[in-house]
Protein backbone atom coordinates (compact mmCIF):
# COMPACT_ATOMS: atom_id res chain seq x y z
CA UNK A 1 0.00 0.00 0.00
CA UNK A 2 2.84 2.85 1.11
CA UNK A 3 4.60 1.83 -1.98
CA UNK A 4 1.64 2.30 -4.09
CA UNK A 5 0.97 5.82 -2.61
CA UNK A 6 4.47 6.23 -2.87
CA UNK A 7 3.83 6.10 -6.90
CA UNK A 8 1.21 7.97 -7.08
CA UNK A 9 2.93 11.26 -5.48
CA UNK A 10 5.63 10.58 -7.29
CA UNK A 11 3.86 10.47 -10.17
CA UNK A 12 2.11 13.70 -9.04
CA UNK A 13 5.12 15.58 -9.03
CA UNK A 14 6.65 14.51 -12.11
CA UNK A 15 3.40 15.93 -13.77
CA UNK A 16 3.36 19.57 -12.03
CA UNK A 17 6.89 19.32 -13.24
CA UNK A 18 6.55 18.11 -16.54
CA UNK A 19 4.17 20.75 -16.70
CA UNK A 20 5.82 23.52 -15.29
CA UNK A 21 8.35 23.61 -18.37
CA UNK A 22 5.06 25.01 -19.93
CA UNK A 23 4.76 27.93 -18.28
CA UNK A 24 6.53 30.03 -20.99
CA UNK A 25 2.76 30.29 -22.68
CA UNK A 26 1.73 33.64 -23.46
CA UNK A 27 -1.40 35.02 -21.09
CA UNK A 28 -4.33 35.83 -23.49
CA UNK A 29 -5.62 38.12 -19.57
CA UNK A 30 -2.14 40.24 -18.95
CA UNK A 31 -1.47 40.21 -15.57
CA UNK A 32 -2.56 44.02 -15.73
CA UNK A 33 -5.84 43.22 -16.70
CA UNK A 34 -6.76 41.17 -13.99
CA UNK A 35 -8.21 43.94 -11.25
CA UNK A 36 -12.00 42.36 -11.70
CA UNK A 37 -10.57 38.32 -10.86
CA UNK A 38 -8.38 39.99 -8.12
CA UNK A 39 -11.86 41.55 -6.63
CA UNK A 40 -12.25 40.57 -3.18
CA UNK A 41 -16.02 39.80 -4.51
CA UNK A 42 -14.46 37.20 -7.01
CA UNK A 43 -12.40 34.83 -3.90
CA UNK A 44 -13.05 31.42 -4.57
CA UNK A 45 -13.44 30.58 -0.86
CA UNK A 46 -13.75 34.51 0.86
CA UNK A 47 -15.07 32.71 4.14
CA UNK A 48 -13.32 29.34 5.01
CA UNK A 49 -14.78 28.77 8.43
CA UNK A 50 -18.45 29.56 7.07
CA UNK A 51 -17.93 27.04 3.56
CA UNK A 52 -16.38 24.35 5.19
CA UNK A 53 -19.46 24.59 8.00
CA UNK A 54 -21.83 25.02 4.91
CA UNK A 55 -20.14 22.08 3.22
CA UNK A 56 -20.51 19.70 6.29
CA UNK A 57 -24.51 20.52 6.98
CA UNK A 58 -25.11 19.52 3.18
CA UNK A 59 -22.65 15.95 3.52
CA UNK A 60 -24.11 15.10 7.23
CA UNK A 61 -27.30 14.71 5.08
CA UNK A 62 -26.86 13.51 1.95
CA UNK A 63 -25.19 10.34 0.21
CA UNK A 64 -23.22 12.66 -2.16
CA UNK A 65 -19.43 13.43 -1.15
CA UNK A 66 -16.13 15.23 -2.20
CA UNK A 67 -14.77 17.09 -5.44
CA UNK A 68 -16.08 20.50 -3.25
CA UNK A 69 -12.55 21.97 -3.96
CA UNK A 70 -11.82 23.47 -0.98
CA UNK A 71 -15.28 24.72 0.61
CA UNK A 72 -18.36 25.39 -1.73
CA UNK A 73 -17.50 27.67 -4.38
CA UNK A 74 -15.04 24.21 -5.96
CA UNK A 75 -12.82 26.87 -7.87
CA UNK A 76 -9.44 26.71 -6.50
CA UNK A 77 -8.58 30.10 -8.27
CA UNK A 78 -7.82 34.01 -7.81
CA UNK B 1 -27.79 7.13 22.60
CA UNK B 2 -26.59 8.35 19.27
CA UNK B 3 -29.50 7.16 17.02
CA UNK B 4 -28.82 9.85 14.11
CA UNK B 5 -26.06 8.83 13.53
CA UNK B 6 -24.60 8.59 9.98
CA UNK B 7 -21.94 7.99 7.54
CA UNK B 8 -21.48 11.83 6.55
CA UNK B 9 -20.28 12.57 10.11
CA UNK B 10 -17.57 9.45 9.74
CA UNK B 11 -16.36 11.72 7.17
CA UNK B 12 -16.26 15.08 8.63
CA UNK B 13 -13.27 14.98 9.67
CA UNK B 14 -12.14 14.24 6.12
CA UNK B 15 -14.09 17.24 5.08
CA UNK B 16 -12.75 19.29 7.46
CA UNK B 17 -8.86 18.28 6.85
CA UNK B 18 -9.78 19.09 3.01
CA UNK B 19 -11.49 22.30 3.84
CA UNK B 20 -8.23 23.51 6.05
CA UNK B 21 -6.14 22.74 3.62
CA UNK B 22 -7.55 23.77 0.06
CA UNK B 23 -8.59 27.50 0.87
CA UNK B 24 -5.18 27.80 1.43
CA UNK B 25 -4.31 26.85 -1.67
CA UNK B 26 -5.90 29.02 -3.65
CA UNK B 27 -3.56 30.66 -5.61
CA UNK B 28 -0.08 28.46 -5.93
CA UNK B 29 2.28 31.74 -6.12
CA UNK B 30 0.90 34.00 -3.28
CA UNK B 31 -0.42 32.80 -0.09
CA UNK B 32 -3.63 34.02 1.80
CA UNK B 33 -3.17 37.16 4.29
CA UNK B 34 -3.41 36.61 8.15
CA UNK B 35 -6.78 36.12 9.35
CA UNK B 36 -8.83 35.09 12.22
CA UNK B 37 -12.58 34.08 12.01
CA UNK B 38 -15.05 33.32 14.80
CA UNK B 39 -18.36 31.57 14.17
CA UNK B 40 -21.27 30.80 15.96
CA UNK B 41 -23.70 27.89 13.79
CA UNK B 42 -26.98 26.36 14.37
CA UNK B 43 -29.18 23.64 12.97
CA UNK B 44 -32.58 23.47 13.98
CA UNK B 45 -34.66 20.89 11.66
CA UNK B 46 -35.93 17.17 11.84
CA UNK B 47 -36.35 17.40 15.37
CA UNK B 48 -32.44 17.96 15.74
CA UNK B 49 -31.07 20.97 16.84
CA UNK B 50 -26.55 21.31 16.80
CA UNK B 51 -25.06 24.75 17.58
CA UNK B 52 -21.34 25.78 18.39
CA UNK B 53 -18.38 27.67 17.80
CA UNK B 54 -16.08 27.55 14.98
CA UNK B 55 -12.46 29.20 15.60
CA UNK B 56 -9.85 29.52 12.41
CA UNK B 57 -7.12 30.85 12.68
CA UNK B 58 -4.01 31.40 9.65
CA UNK B 59 -0.78 32.97 10.26
CA UNK B 60 1.76 33.03 7.48
CA UNK B 61 5.77 33.59 8.14
CA UNK B 62 8.62 35.25 5.57
CA UNK B 63 6.09 34.84 2.80
CA UNK B 64 6.56 31.33 2.65
CA UNK B 65 5.43 29.50 5.50
CA UNK B 66 1.61 28.91 6.71
CA UNK B 67 0.25 27.92 9.71
CA UNK B 68 -3.57 27.35 9.94
CA UNK B 69 -5.67 26.06 13.08
CA UNK B 70 -9.09 25.79 13.93
CA UNK B 71 -11.69 24.48 16.54
CA UNK B 72 -14.72 23.08 15.93
CA UNK B 73 -17.45 21.58 17.80
CA UNK B 74 -21.30 20.38 17.86
CA UNK B 75 -23.08 20.18 20.65
CA UNK B 76 -26.44 18.27 19.60
CA UNK B 77 -29.74 17.57 20.85
CA UNK B 78 -31.20 15.25 19.26
CA UNK B 79 -35.12 13.73 18.42
CA UNK B 80 -35.43 12.82 15.32
CA UNK B 81 -37.37 10.72 13.27
CA UNK B 82 -35.18 7.80 13.77
CA UNK B 83 -34.84 7.97 17.24
CA UNK B 84 -38.82 8.26 17.72
CA UNK B 85 -39.26 5.45 15.50
CA UNK B 86 -37.27 3.14 17.81
CA UNK B 87 -38.71 3.95 20.61
CA UNK B 88 -35.88 5.73 22.27
CA UNK B 89 -35.82 9.11 23.78
CA UNK B 90 -33.88 12.48 22.83
CA UNK B 91 -30.56 12.69 23.43
CA UNK B 92 -27.28 15.22 24.12
CA UNK B 93 -24.21 14.84 23.08
CA UNK B 94 -20.89 16.66 22.33
CA UNK B 95 -18.10 16.46 19.08
CA UNK B 96 -14.96 18.08 19.28
CA UNK B 97 -12.25 18.72 16.52
CA UNK B 98 -9.20 19.99 16.21
CA UNK B 99 -7.54 20.50 13.03
CA UNK B 100 -3.31 21.68 12.16
CA UNK B 101 -2.28 22.61 8.73
CA UNK B 102 1.43 23.83 7.96
CA UNK B 103 2.19 25.17 4.03
CA UNK B 104 5.15 25.78 1.84
CA UNK B 105 5.51 28.15 -1.06
CA UNK B 106 7.98 27.48 -3.40
CA UNK B 107 8.25 29.55 -6.36
CA UNK B 108 5.00 29.02 -7.92
CA UNK B 109 4.01 25.75 -6.14
CA UNK B 110 2.33 25.39 -3.18
CA UNK B 111 2.80 22.17 -0.54
CA UNK B 112 0.45 21.73 2.12
CA UNK B 113 0.09 19.20 4.88
CA UNK B 114 -2.67 19.14 7.55
CA UNK B 115 -4.13 16.96 10.41
CA UNK B 116 -7.76 16.97 11.93
CA UNK B 117 -8.57 14.56 15.15
CA UNK B 118 -12.61 14.74 15.78
CA UNK B 119 -13.44 13.15 19.19
CA UNK B 120 -17.20 12.25 20.87
CA UNK B 121 -18.09 9.75 23.30
CA UNK B 122 -18.37 6.92 20.66
CA UNK B 123 -16.41 7.97 17.85
CA UNK B 124 -13.09 8.90 16.77
CA UNK B 125 -11.54 9.79 13.28
CA UNK B 126 -8.17 11.42 12.31
CA UNK B 127 -6.88 12.05 8.69
CA UNK B 128 -4.14 13.36 7.49
CA UNK B 129 -3.95 15.12 4.18
CA UNK B 130 -1.21 16.39 1.64
CA UNK B 131 -1.85 18.23 -1.43
CA UNK B 132 0.30 20.63 -3.84
CA UNK B 133 -1.22 23.37 -6.19
CA UNK B 134 0.96 24.78 -8.90
CA UNK B 135 0.87 27.84 -11.28
CA UNK B 136 1.05 27.85 -14.95
CA UNK B 137 1.05 29.24 -18.12
CA UNK B 138 1.52 32.95 -16.78
CA UNK B 139 -0.93 32.43 -13.84
CA UNK B 140 -4.19 31.93 -15.95
CA UNK B 141 -4.39 28.56 -14.82
CA UNK B 142 -3.46 26.84 -11.53
CA UNK B 143 -3.60 23.02 -11.26
CA UNK B 144 -4.30 21.15 -7.96
CA UNK B 145 -4.10 17.61 -6.37
CA UNK B 146 -4.26 16.24 -3.01
CA UNK B 147 -4.40 13.10 -1.03
CA UNK B 148 -5.86 11.94 2.72
CA UNK B 149 -5.73 9.22 4.82
CA UNK B 150 -8.28 8.65 7.44
CA UNK B 151 -8.58 5.96 10.30
CA UNK B 152 -11.40 6.12 12.12
CA UNK B 153 -12.99 4.46 15.06
CA UNK B 154 -16.93 3.45 15.58
CA UNK B 155 -18.08 2.82 19.01
CA UNK B 156 -21.39 1.83 20.59
CA UNK B 157 -22.27 3.83 23.61
CA UNK B 158 -24.74 0.67 24.55
CA UNK B 159 -21.65 -1.83 24.42
CA UNK B 160 -17.99 -1.04 26.08
CA UNK B 161 -17.00 -4.41 23.98
CA UNK B 162 -17.80 -3.07 20.37
CA UNK B 163 -14.80 -1.18 18.59
CA UNK B 164 -14.60 -1.16 15.02
CA UNK B 165 -12.31 0.13 12.43
CA UNK B 166 -12.70 1.97 9.31
CA UNK B 167 -9.94 3.49 7.14
CA UNK B 168 -10.32 5.90 3.92
CA UNK B 169 -8.07 7.20 1.23
CA UNK B 170 -9.35 10.02 -1.09
CA UNK B 171 -7.20 11.80 -4.09
CA UNK B 172 -8.72 14.45 -5.15
CA UNK B 173 -7.34 17.08 -8.59
CA UNK B 174 -8.40 19.83 -9.71
CA UNK B 175 -7.90 23.07 -12.35
CA UNK B 176 -9.00 26.43 -12.72
CA UNK B 177 -8.67 28.84 -15.22
CA UNK B 178 -9.21 31.98 -16.01
CA UNK B 179 -11.14 32.40 -19.04
CA UNK B 180 -11.60 36.05 -19.31
CA UNK B 181 -11.27 39.60 -17.98
CA UNK B 182 -14.08 38.65 -15.79
CA UNK B 183 -15.00 34.55 -15.83
CA UNK B 184 -12.66 32.07 -14.08
CA UNK B 185 -14.38 28.12 -14.61
CA UNK B 186 -12.75 25.18 -12.38
CA UNK B 187 -13.07 21.68 -12.36
CA UNK B 188 -12.63 19.72 -9.50
CA UNK B 189 -12.16 15.68 -9.32
CA UNK B 190 -12.07 13.38 -5.93
CA UNK B 191 -12.49 9.82 -5.99
CA UNK B 192 -13.00 8.65 -2.40
CA UNK B 193 -12.68 4.80 -0.73
CA UNK B 194 -13.75 3.32 2.71
CA UNK B 195 -13.45 0.26 3.87
CA UNK B 196 -14.22 -0.89 7.12
CA UNK B 197 -17.98 -1.05 9.28
CA UNK B 198 -19.46 1.60 7.20
CA UNK B 199 -22.90 1.69 8.91
CA UNK B 200 -24.51 3.16 12.11
CA UNK B 201 -24.54 0.87 15.11
CA UNK B 202 -27.71 2.35 16.38
CA UNK B 203 -29.67 2.39 13.37
CA UNK B 204 -32.50 -0.13 11.95
CA UNK B 205 -34.18 -1.11 8.56
CA UNK B 206 -37.69 -2.21 9.48
CA UNK B 207 -39.22 -5.68 8.08
CA UNK B 208 -43.17 -5.98 7.69
CA UNK B 209 -44.45 -8.23 10.73
CA UNK B 210 -45.14 -11.52 9.78
CA UNK B 211 -47.77 -11.53 12.33
CA UNK B 212 -49.47 -8.25 11.50
CA UNK B 213 -48.67 -7.05 8.01
CA UNK B 214 -49.80 -3.51 9.17
CA UNK B 215 -47.15 -3.54 11.51
CA UNK B 216 -43.14 -3.40 11.25
CA UNK B 217 -40.17 -4.97 12.82
CA UNK B 218 -36.96 -3.20 13.60
CA UNK B 219 -33.32 -5.14 13.02
CA UNK B 220 -29.44 -3.82 12.94
CA UNK B 221 -28.64 -2.20 9.48
CA UNK B 222 -25.75 -4.79 7.38
CA UNK B 223 -24.03 -2.75 5.01
CA UNK B 224 -20.96 -3.42 2.65
CA UNK B 225 -18.06 -3.41 4.32
CA UNK B 226 -16.35 -1.03 1.41
CA UNK B 227 -17.62 2.04 -0.64
CA UNK B 228 -15.91 3.67 -3.33
CA UNK B 229 -17.56 7.51 -4.86
CA UNK B 230 -16.28 9.28 -7.67
CA UNK B 231 -17.89 13.00 -7.98
CA UNK B 232 -16.57 15.68 -10.23
CA UNK B 233 -17.62 19.25 -10.19
CA UNK B 234 -17.69 22.53 -12.65
CA UNK B 235 -17.93 25.64 -10.94
CA UNK B 236 -17.37 29.12 -12.71
CA UNK B 237 -17.27 33.21 -11.50
CA UNK B 238 -18.65 35.94 -13.46
CA UNK B 239 -17.85 39.70 -12.57
CA UNK B 240 -20.90 41.95 -13.68
CA UNK B 241 -20.08 45.11 -15.14
CA UNK B 242 -21.81 47.12 -12.05
CA UNK B 243 -19.15 45.42 -9.98
CA UNK B 244 -21.09 42.58 -8.79
CA UNK B 245 -20.68 38.91 -8.93
CA UNK B 246 -22.61 35.70 -10.32
CA UNK B 247 -21.70 32.46 -9.53
CA UNK B 248 -22.90 28.76 -10.70
CA UNK B 249 -21.82 25.37 -10.29
CA UNK B 250 -22.57 21.41 -10.83
CA UNK B 251 -21.84 18.05 -8.85
CA UNK B 252 -22.38 14.85 -10.38
CA UNK B 253 -21.79 12.11 -7.98
CA UNK B 254 -21.56 8.13 -8.57
CA UNK B 255 -20.62 5.19 -6.25
CA UNK B 256 -20.81 1.54 -5.68
CA UNK B 257 -23.60 1.27 -3.95
CA UNK B 258 -25.59 3.04 -7.10
CA UNK B 259 -25.77 6.45 -5.56
CA UNK B 260 -26.15 8.85 -8.19
CA UNK B 261 -26.64 12.31 -7.03
CA UNK B 262 -26.79 15.85 -8.81
CA UNK B 263 -26.15 19.08 -7.20
CA UNK B 264 -26.77 22.47 -8.55
CA UNK B 265 -25.99 26.14 -7.49
CA UNK B 266 -26.49 29.57 -8.37
CA UNK B 267 -25.60 32.57 -6.48
CA UNK B 268 -25.17 36.56 -6.57
CA UNK B 269 -23.12 38.36 -4.23
CA UNK B 270 -24.31 42.59 -4.49
CA UNK B 271 -21.95 45.05 -2.68
CA UNK B 272 -23.88 48.34 -1.69
CA UNK B 273 -21.70 51.90 -0.73
CA UNK B 274 -18.24 50.90 0.85
CA UNK B 275 -18.97 48.74 3.41
CA UNK B 276 -22.07 46.04 3.30
CA UNK B 277 -21.96 43.22 0.91
CA UNK B 278 -25.52 41.09 0.41
CA UNK B 279 -25.41 37.43 -1.26
CA UNK B 280 -28.25 35.14 -2.45
CA UNK B 281 -28.33 31.65 -3.36
CA UNK B 282 -30.09 29.19 -4.15
CA UNK B 283 -29.09 25.14 -4.53
CA UNK B 284 -30.63 21.69 -5.64
CA UNK B 285 -29.83 18.48 -4.84
CA UNK B 286 -31.06 14.81 -6.28
CA UNK B 287 -30.13 11.71 -5.61
CA UNK B 288 -31.03 7.87 -6.28
CA UNK B 289 -31.52 5.63 -3.51
CA UNK B 290 -28.57 2.62 -2.77
CA UNK B 291 -29.12 -0.18 -4.26
CA UNK B 292 -29.76 -1.85 -0.75
CA UNK B 293 -32.03 0.72 0.92
CA UNK B 294 -35.95 0.24 1.33
CA UNK B 295 -37.71 2.14 3.60
CA UNK B 296 -39.84 -1.51 4.31
CA UNK B 297 -38.47 -5.16 3.62
CA UNK B 298 -40.60 -8.01 3.22
CA UNK B 299 -38.88 -10.06 5.57
CA UNK B 300 -35.79 -10.18 8.16
CA UNK B 301 -32.59 -11.09 6.26
CA UNK B 302 -34.11 -10.46 3.08
CA UNK B 303 -31.10 -9.85 1.49
CA UNK B 304 -27.47 -9.28 2.64
CA UNK B 305 -27.39 -5.67 2.77
CA UNK B 306 -30.18 -3.86 4.29
CA UNK B 307 -30.28 -0.34 5.40
CA UNK B 308 -33.20 1.92 6.23
CA UNK B 309 -31.04 5.49 6.24
CA UNK B 310 -32.96 8.27 4.99
CA UNK B 311 -29.43 9.82 3.35
CA UNK B 312 -29.74 6.54 1.12
CA UNK B 313 -32.85 7.19 0.01
CA UNK B 314 -34.26 8.67 -2.62
CA UNK B 315 -34.88 12.35 -2.02
CA UNK B 316 -34.31 16.23 -3.28
CA UNK B 317 -33.49 19.47 -1.43
CA UNK B 318 -33.67 22.73 -2.18
CA UNK B 319 -31.50 25.23 0.36
CA UNK B 320 -31.89 29.03 -0.04
CA UNK B 321 -29.37 31.59 1.40
CA UNK B 322 -29.33 35.34 2.00
CA UNK B 323 -26.65 36.82 3.96
CA UNK B 324 -25.01 39.99 5.03
CA UNK B 325 -21.67 41.47 5.61
CA UNK B 326 -20.34 44.45 7.10
CA UNK B 327 -16.78 45.56 6.66
CA UNK B 328 -15.46 47.34 9.64
CA UNK B 329 -11.81 49.14 10.56
CA UNK B 330 -11.32 49.77 6.97
CA UNK B 331 -8.63 51.87 7.02
CA UNK B 332 -7.06 49.54 9.92
CA UNK B 333 -7.10 49.97 13.42
CA UNK B 334 -3.79 49.02 15.33
CA UNK B 335 -2.99 45.52 14.86
CA UNK B 336 -5.96 45.00 12.78
CA UNK B 337 -5.90 45.56 8.85
CA UNK B 338 -9.69 45.41 8.44
CA UNK B 339 -12.54 42.94 10.06
CA UNK B 340 -16.06 42.07 8.98
CA UNK B 341 -19.42 41.34 10.79
CA UNK B 342 -21.32 38.55 8.97
CA UNK B 343 -24.71 36.65 8.64
CA UNK B 344 -26.30 34.21 6.72
CA UNK B 345 -29.26 32.25 6.79
CA UNK B 346 -30.15 29.50 4.85
CA UNK B 347 -33.46 27.48 4.61
CA UNK B 348 -33.65 23.61 3.44
CA UNK B 349 -36.73 21.79 2.56
CA UNK B 350 -36.20 18.08 2.24
CA UNK B 351 -38.21 15.96 0.74
CA UNK B 352 -38.52 12.05 0.02
CA UNK B 353 -39.59 10.14 -2.28
CA UNK B 354 -38.97 6.36 -0.23
CA UNK B 355 -38.93 7.16 2.84
CA UNK B 356 -41.96 7.40 5.13
CA UNK B 357 -43.07 8.46 8.38
CA UNK B 358 -43.15 5.28 10.37
CA UNK B 359 -44.08 6.95 13.49
CA UNK B 360 -48.07 7.24 12.18
CA UNK B 361 -47.97 3.17 11.41
CA UNK B 362 -47.13 2.85 15.46
CA UNK B 363 -50.14 4.63 16.14
CA UNK B 364 -53.22 2.78 17.72
CA UNK B 365 -55.37 1.45 14.28
CA UNK B 366 -58.37 4.01 15.84
CA UNK B 367 -56.04 6.96 15.58
CA UNK B 368 -57.55 9.17 13.07
CA UNK B 369 -53.45 9.31 11.93
CA UNK B 370 -53.32 6.24 11.74
CA UNK B 371 -51.86 4.26 8.67
CA UNK B 372 -50.56 0.93 7.94
CA UNK B 373 -47.00 0.36 7.61
CA UNK B 374 -46.02 0.98 3.36
CA UNK B 375 -48.86 2.94 3.20
CA UNK B 376 -47.65 6.10 5.38
CA UNK B 377 -47.06 9.59 4.28
CA UNK B 378 -43.65 10.36 2.44
CA UNK B 379 -41.61 11.91 5.02
CA UNK B 380 -40.49 15.99 4.70
CA UNK B 381 -39.12 18.35 6.67
CA UNK B 382 -37.38 22.19 6.80
CA UNK B 383 -34.31 23.07 8.51
CA UNK B 384 -32.80 26.89 9.45
CA UNK B 385 -29.26 27.66 9.58
CA UNK B 386 -27.87 29.93 11.29
CA UNK B 387 -24.55 31.39 10.94
CA UNK B 388 -23.28 34.56 12.50
CA UNK B 389 -19.33 35.53 12.52
CA UNK B 390 -16.46 38.45 12.81
CA UNK B 391 -13.26 37.64 10.75
CA UNK B 392 -10.34 40.26 11.05
CA UNK B 393 -7.51 40.59 8.68
CA UNK B 394 -3.98 41.25 10.36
Amino acid sequence: MIKGIAVKVAAAVALVSGLSACGNIEPWVKPYERQQLADPLMAANPNPVSSAYMDHVFEAREGARGALGGGGGGCGCN
Amino acid sequence: MSLARNKARILWSMVAGAALALPLVSSAGVLPDDRADALYHRYEGGGVTIQGPSVLVRKKMAEKYAVTANYYQDMITSASIDVEVSGASQYKEERDQYSLGFEYLRGKTTYNLSYTNSEENDYEAQTASFGLSQDLFGDLTTISMGFSRGADKVRNSTDPSFERDIDRWSYRVGVSQILTKSFIAAMNLEVITDEGFLNNPYRSYRYIDPNDNRRFILAQEIYPRTRTSNAVALNGRYFLPYRAVVYGGYRFFTDTWRIRADTFELGYIHPIKQQWTLEARVRYYQQDNAEFYSDLFGRVNQQNFMARDKELSTFNSMAFRIGASYEFAQTGWRFVKKGSVNLFYDRIEFKYDDFRDARVSKLLPTDPGYAPAGSEPLYEFGANVIQAFVSIWF
